[in-house]
């Protein structure tokens, strides 16, 4: 392919010789072979970027394929109303937008707590578009933005690996990462979420940081600034990056690599990116006020001493005197560092760790004091199967690529193997965090992958070279051809080398396949349609959700208030456009324990609740006829465990018998008859699900219900969708007489 | 065609006035009123009260309380705006009536008068209930009061009391007093403690008991004193009003009484005004309220906002009227208050009347933002209730409505500046000399 396309091109620069004449003389100087392997190679370039740009993209349609251009899961739908909401009203009415119709009645100002860069970029495209006469919806956009954001990753990570290692490396690492089930599961056509745009941010950051200390320019150093407000304004996981950037520059600082360019390059990039920073309402000045930001800044004086240190020792000759003063100098900047922030951390001025952070460093610490940060499943420690299921060959790719940054130390490598380790140690703790060491694994992969080939396939042309006596110098790098043709005289070195290739090709095809399977089959569902196989391998879809969603927002007066757990709030107010109590920002533990409590309650508590809560509807997510099993039964013991931590009248042993959740006939009589078994049971026991089981037949809990008998005082169903899976109940007025 | 809607709009102008004649928003006092009797001799045994109730405009029609047609609704409209039933010991009523219709009855904002009476059956016991009043269990138990009973009691068993313990309440009873004791030979009941609708107007002395006159007392009576009701009142949610009487004789007239131990000899007893007065606050010719909305706005403004941000200063305003029996007058009373609510009350303020039926103040927006309501919950007794709610959501500034300039600031602008102007000098200074 290139052989055949370079006559067109090279003719193509022929006929533009109107250049001046600097390009024009260096290009005919170069006319000989060797420039024409070069321009081949560049063609090659960016021909394997173009497709690898549109394979990223397109692999993330299934979705869109299978279901319909829809946003999918739970977050993704705040995102999607508030994007719509700056299409329709304008920046500054998204800025200040004061939301009267989630977490009521206390409200909540969306444009201070929340981070808009998703929002704004998806703004700014489809008015780019419609600019352009593209009438487009603006779901369209929104669907559309991750993979389009993923095949940006891509370009990013090729010019990362072309940063850190070569060229090849940085075309494999485009490769990997465009594939990547661990990105791709968050990138899909459809998951608006912040992570699609917030990856790219966060690479991009890194190179260009990278980047500024491998050339130490100012004018990096800003880009990477910039890089880094655009990930600040998209993500709450910048904070990543405000710690690894430190840490990588302490590091350099303690292994004696210590430069003028890192001085540039840390120097410029913090002091703007926190300014920078500090424009986004939601971060404000937790750069200078929090203690995750401490670090950064502890570093930043840190730099400012090394850097006068540096002088000193210019100035003064006598080293015994500068050793003196050394410590001298170190031992009192520690202090001054440690009075500071002790004296920050006492007056309460600097705010200490959050619950989130915490539950990074020590995995079990959410588990003992934050049921709420527990409960959510993406925030589980990850399971071995979900790495080799995410990672697939890179999960042994990866050590080998440390070997090879090892072995070729330099400032780029010492970055992107903390990158890789620290990355890999949170992706540990939690499972949504896989997504954040994903390019580290894909880039040092891409290294591990890179390097091999190229030894193996310069051991080849090395060897054909000395039998044919040829006069043409390989075109692989000058050391690995020296290094091999060195020891020649192993025997069948040759067949060797081959039959790596062919492993090692073998492996990434694996890869390839894995990817894609998992893409389809794992990633790309919206999970607010859901698929099951029928009876006779059709396909079957429930969608319940929306149908309860439109039914809401159908049947329902506008101002009327939908009491579900928090998982389905974002959802019924974008989808149903009605006021809900709490939702998926649980900024408020207190009134989503209030939540968790009225449905752990019996009737009559929960009605005082929901009465004070000036609640209408109620709406339970059940699981029972469908075997759909992240229902609301399923997830009752963290509403208990959350209810329970604010309200200590809820107590998780009244729930359970002998340690064990039940819903059947065994299972507590508070359990019993709290209110979510009675919502999600009601007239369950008169109907049959299964051929061969009694009636009330539970299929996600494979048992037979406890209380078939349900009787709803306060409450009346109002709303069963097709397949059970959506029950809304309204809450009853005080009765008349009483 | 034409002639069709002519005569349908002339059939309607006959229908107006018949229309009308009924329990209305507009005109909130029964007119149609079903007086259910298992004796037709109570017609003439009770006849003041019913002559009265006629003589005030409304239309009674008798029925036995058994009779097989009886209906209280027709094609899902009812027929009757009122209910009184003198029938305690009908065990079963005719027709499609049950403790049911009759509940349903009220619940749909209808007025109710029942009358127990000694050996009530069980079907107006359980009428009662339904109602918050629980009678006494022993069907032959009565009330006895050794001390205030009439002395016209003739037989002496101290079964015919001379009540005086009325509520104090102008509206229920009216504004003149009631002088004179109020007679009752009937059944105790007392209230449901969890239903707080319900109320006394005539209580018994502390004295009274309930039992059976005619046998020896074997155990505590399990109802005594003051915790004996003679006639309860009880207002629904929906401003139903509902009376229950333990007695049926309350309601005939009777003459001549005089409390034991007591030195005044009245004439007549206070039986007569005690129940016209009853009737007419059942009915609601007394003490119907009604609210106009709830109107809110910025000082200086006269449209609602849809938002209020806060430490804005508002207007408050609602208008309340009371009907008089034949007209909307306007409410005077200095005890309205208004809520601003989210959660709890960060707002109570009392509005000031100005005798033409508004009440007004005036606010300032707490510091806080959410959604609030305003609230008007204005329960006072033998008013109806009204309950109003209009929910406004309030928000924090403005990104350009905070202060620009802060005078303590000005230091920090001064630093600021200078140290700019001083860095570019330096290096200006720092890059051109040599």
């Amino acid at each position: 392919m290139g052989g055949k396309s370079e006559p067109a091109k090279s003719e193509s620069m022929a006929t533009t010789t109107t250049s001046p004449d600097l390009i024009n003389s260096s290009f005919f100087s170069f006319k000989s072979l060797k420039l024409k392997t070069k321009q081949q190679e560049l063609l090659l370039r960016i021909s394997i970027l173009g497709l690898v740009y549109i394979l990223a993209f397109i692999a993330r349609l299934f979705s869109v394929l299978r279901y319909e251009s829809m946003i999918h899961e739970f977050d993704p739908y705040f995102n999607y109303r508030t994007t719509l909401f700056l299409t329709e009203k304008g920046f500054y009415e998204f800025w200040n937008w004061f939301d009267s119709e989630s977490w009521y009645p206390l409200g909540r100002i969306i444009g201070g707590t929340l981070y808009p860069g998703l929002m704004v970029t998806a703004a700014l495209i489809y008015w780019a578009l419609r600019f352009l006469r593209f009438f487009v919806h603006i779901r369209e956009v929104c669907v559309l933005t991750a993979p389009f954001f993923a095949s940006n990753t891509t370009l990013v990570a090729y010019f990362f690996g072309k940063e850190i290692w070569d060229t090849g490396a940085g075309l494999v690492a485009a490769v990997l990462i465009a594939i990547c089930p661990g990105y791709i599961s968050r990138s899909v056509a459809g998951s608006y979420d912040n992570e699609a745009v917030a990856i790219f941010a966060l690479l991009l950051t890194f190179y260009l940081f990278v980047k500024a200390v491998n050339t130490g320019s100012l004018a990096w150093a800003l880009a990477s600034a910039f890089g880094y407000f655009y990930m600040v304004s998209a993500w709450g996981g910048y904070v990543f990056i405000i710690n690894l950037v430190p840490l990588y520059v302490l590091v350099l600082l303690i292994t004696g690599r210590y430069s003028m360019r890192l001085y540039i390059a840390y120097n410029c990039m913090y002091i703007l990116g926190m300014l920078l920073a500090m424009q986004i309402r939601f971060v404000g000045f937790q750069h200078v006020q929090s203690g995750e930001h401490m670090g950064a800044m502890g570093v930043f004086l840190l730099m400012q001493v090394f850097y006068f240190l540096d002088w000193v020792k210019y100035q003064l000759n006598d080293t015994k005197l500068f050793q003196t003063f050394l410590r001298i100098t170190v031992t009192s900047a520690i202090m001054v560092g440690g009075i500071a922030l002790g004296l920050g951390t006492a007056s309460g001025y600097i705010s200490p760790w959050t619950g989130r952070f915490y539950s990074l460093l020590d995995p079990t610490y959410a588990k003992d004091h934050i049921p709420i940060i527990a409960s959510v499943s993406e925030h589980q420690p990850t399971a071995w199967s979900s790495f080799m299921f995410d990672y697939h060959i890179l999960l042994f790719l990866f050590p080998a690529g440390l070997y090879f940054c090892f072995k070729r130390l330099s400032d780029a490598t010492i970055f992107i193997v903390m990158y890789g380790l620290t990355s890999l140690y949170f992706a540990g703790v939690m499972v949504r965090l896989i997504l954040v060491a994903t390019p580290a694994v894909c880039l040092i992969s891409a290294i591990a992958v890179s390097a091999t080939v190229k030894n193996l396939t310069s051991l080849l042309r090395t060897k054909q070279k000395v039998s044919q006596t040829g006069s043409t110098k390989g075109a692989g790098s000058s050391k690995a051809s020296s290094k091999v043709t060195l020891d020649q005289s192993q025997p069948f070195q040759k067949n060797g080398a081959i039959a790596l290739l062919v492993g090692v090709f073998y492996l990434l095809s694996r890869y390839a396949i894995h990817c894609t399977w998992v893409t389809s089959e794992a990633y790309s569902s919206p999970s607010i349609v859901l698929a099951a196989r029928g009876a006779h391998g059709n396909r079957i879809l429930f969608d319940d959700y929306r149908e309860a969603y439109y039914w809401l927002r159908q049947n329902t007066p506008t101002d009327a208030k939908i009491m579900s757990w928090w998982d389905y709030g974002y959802q019924i107010t974008a989808m149903g456009n009605r006021t809900v109590i709490v939702d998926n920002n649980t900024w408020n533990n207190t009134h989503i324990a209030t939540v968790g409590r009225a449905m752990s309650s019996n009737e009559d508590e929960a009605y005082e609740i929901m009465r004070s809560l000036d609640v209408n509807y109620v709406l339970v997510v059940f699981g029972g006829v469908t075997g759909y099993s992240s229902d609301d039964i399923n997830k009752f013991l963290w509403m208990v465990r959350i209810g329970g931590g604010v309200y200590p009248v809820i107590k998780e042993p009244e729930y359970l018998v002998n340690g064990e959740f039940r819903v059947d006939k065994g299972a507590s009589p508070k359990m019993l008859n709290c209110l979510m078994y009675k919502l999600c049971y009601y007239r369950f026991g008169e109907l049959t699900t299964e051929y061969g089981k009694p009636p009330g037949y539970d299929r996600a809990r494979g048992v037979e219900i406890g209380n078939k008998d349900i009787k709803l005082e306060h409450l009346e169903e109002a709303y069963t969708t097709s397949n059970w899976i959506v029950r809304i109940y309204r809450v009853k007025p005080p009765t008349n007489r009483l | 065609m034409m002639n069709l809607s002519r005569s349908v709009a002339l059939i309607s102008l006959f229908l107006l006035p018949l229309l009308s004649f009924s329990f209305s928003v507009d005109n909130p006092t029964d007119r149609r009123v079903l007086v259910l009797l298992d004796d037709l001799s109570l017609k003439s045994s009770h006849s003041i009260f019913f002559n009265n109730l006629k003589s005030r405009g409304f239309d009674l029609d008798f029925k036995l309380a058994d009779d097989s047609k009886l209906a209280l609704q027709r094609y899902g409209q009812y027929l009757f705006d009122g209910l009184i039933i003198f029938a305690p010991s009908t065990e079963r009523l005719g027709g499609s009536l049950d403790s049911k219709s009759i509940a349903d009855f009220v619940d749909s904002g209808r007025d109710l008068i029942l009358s127990a009476d000694t050996s009530a059956s069980d079907l107006i016991r359980g009428i009662a209930t339904e109602c918050g009043v629980d009678f006494d269990e022993d069907s032959s138990a009565m009330v006895i009061d050794h001390t205030s009973f009439s002395v016209s009691d003739v037989d002496g068993d101290h079964t015919l009391i001379a009540a005086d313990d009325l509520v104090k309440s102008d509206v229920i009873l009216g504004k003149a007093k009631i002088e004179a004791p109020v007679l009752f030979r009937g059944v105790a009941h007392s209230l449901n403690p969890t239903n707080n609708l319900v109320f006394k107007v005539l209580s018994a002395s502390p004295s009274a008991y309930s039992a059976n006159p005619s046998s020896k007392l074997s155990s505590p009576p399990q109802l005594t004193g003051s915790a004996i009701s003679l006639v309860s009142v009880m207002q629904a949610r929906n401003n139903a009003r509902v009376v229950i009487s333990g007695s049926l004789q309350l309601f005939s007239d009777r003459s001549g009484v005089q409390k034991a131990g007591s030195q005044n000899q009245y004439e007549k007893s206070g039986n007569e005004q005690f129940v016209t007065e009853l009737s007419k606050w059942v009915f609601h010719e007394r003490g119907h309220l009604k609210a106009g909305s709830l109107v809110h706005h910025r000082v200086g403004e006269t449209d609602e906002p849809a938002i209020y941000r806060i430490k804005d200063d508002l207007e408050f305003s609602v208008e309340i009227y009371e009907w008089s029996g034949k007209s909307w007058e306007p409410y005077v009373a200095n005890d309205v208050q208004v809520q601003f609510y989210m959660m709890s009350p960060y707002v109570l303020k009392t509005l000031s009347a100005d005798k033409k039926g508004l009440f007004h103040t005036s606010f300032k927006v707490p510091d806080v933002y959410g959604v609030f309501q305003f609230k008007v919950e204005y329960e006072k007794l033998g008013y109806t209730t009204l309950s109003l709610s209009k929910q406004i959501p309030v928000r924090p500034y403005r990104h350009n409505e905070y202060e620009r300039f802060i005078p303590t600031a000005y230091p920090y602008y001064g630093a600021c500046f200078t140290t700019m102007a001083g860095f570019f000098v330096f290096s200006f200074v720092y890059l051109y000399h040599k």
